[in-house]
């Protein structure tokens, strides 16, 4: 017989869907600006289904792909566990409650959104709102790796869509093709080194 | 009928571009809901957006929100789903060639591009909200105080967005 093959990691437990979808719940629920660090925390430290590397290897692949990064690494974490039914009841379990409360504010918006007080609490909330989006904007642009060569590409962007009104997917296409030729060439110049 | 195919369709589309998440494609969910379809004036567009800040859950949300102004709960469904549904399918596709994909040369080239066009759509989106809301001094201020606070502390992002709603309610932005 032959020898139980080793795996790389071991880890705790495996989820079934319902684990999933309640755990996913409870990320998308307590995530205010920002649910990625509690998806981490129910993934790899309070259930422990992922290793803190492969949590990393599974974001790497949403971050790869464009669109909702939360929504992606529910969907990943899903399809690794339990297949096509996994991703539905991840991806199920973070946006279902979201979901609700922004019908509920919707339409408390639609009735009441007149009335000057929601007005001005709104106009407060939307300035730091704007801000936070900077402070993430620019805590990704500490990240960037090579900085000096890529941080002009970034400005770039930022000034041909605040200041000359192109459109944003051309800029993004057009942009990336650049900044991803780039980045190939200078791997290549490294292999070769 | 139409409407929940156009909202499907078009947020469908912008899940393709929107490198960075829902926070980088803000100027075109504006560009789709206030001038290309005029589904709202542009002070619409931008409480809905603060509605989405203060609302917990992914920052998709303002695409629902958008979908529940202009259809209610179905709007918000198709337009939910549209956003979700094509990068969805694309991870569970490649989910199984991620391992080959890792030491592939243009996945690290596409990852490393990718960023920093991010970082400017991210920033430009920040930008052009702070911009709408048309702010006075005090509001500038503001705006300066949550990002220096969110970029030096750890303090919970939800204790600024009272502060602003607070600050708001004093008319002095």
């Amino acid at each position: 017989m032959p020898a139980p093959q080793i795996l790389e990691s071991v880890t705790k437990s495996t989820p079934t869907p319902a684990a999933l979808f309640f755990g996913f719940s409870r990320v998308g629920l307590s995530g205010f600006g920002g649910v990625l660090p509690w998806a981490r925390r129910l993934l790899v430290e309070t259930e422990g289904w992922l290793t803190a590397e492969e949590f990393n290897v599974l974001l790497g692949l949403c971050q790869f792909l464009p669109g909702p990064n939360v929504v992606n690494l529910a969907v990943a974490v899903g399809v690794r566990f339990c297949g096509w039914r996994g991703a539905v009841a991840g991806a199920l379990g973070l946006m279902l409650g979201p979901f609700l409360i922004a019908l509920v504010l919707g339409l408390l918006y639609d009735r009441y959104g007149e009335l000057p007080a929601i007005q001005s609490m709104l106009h407060g909330i939307t300035l730091v709102g704007a801000g936070l989006i900077i402070a993430t904007g620019l805590r990704m642009g500490l990240n960037v790796k090579n900085r000096w060569v890529y941080w002009p590409f970034a400005a770039a962007a930022f000034v041909g869509i605040t200041l000359l009104h192109w459109p944003l997917p051309a800029v993004m296409l057009g942009g990336a093709a650049l900044t991803i030729a780039l980045s190939w060439y200078r791997l290549s110049q490294e292999a070769k080194a | 009928m139409i409407l929940l195919a156009e909202l499907f369709i078009s947020f469908f589309l912008v899940a393709f571009v929107s490198f960075g998440g829902a926070s980088a494609v803000i100027p075109e969910l504006f560009r789709i809901a206030v001038i290309e379809h005029a589904w709202m004036d542009a002070r619409t567009f931008t409480e809905l957006f603060a509605i989405a800040q203060a609302a917990p859950g992914p920052n998709v949300l303002i695409v629902t929100l958008i979908g529940q102004h202009v259809d209610g709960w179905q709007g918000a469904f198709w337009a939910t789903l549209g956003m979700c549904l094509p990068m969805s399918l694309l991870v569970g596709l490649l989910f199984k060639h991620w391992d080959k994909l890792q030491h592939w040369r243009g996945r690290a080239a596409i990852q490393l591009g990718v960023a920093p066009m991010a970082v400017g759509l991210v920033l430009a989106s920040g930008t052009l909200i702070a911009r709408s809301a048309e702010p006075g001094v005090l509001g500038l201020l503001l705006l300066v105080l949550t990002i220096a606070v969110n970029l030096k502390t750890k303090l919970h992002p939800l204790w600024l967005i009272l502060l602003g709603g607070v600050l708001g309610l004093t008319g002095l932005l």
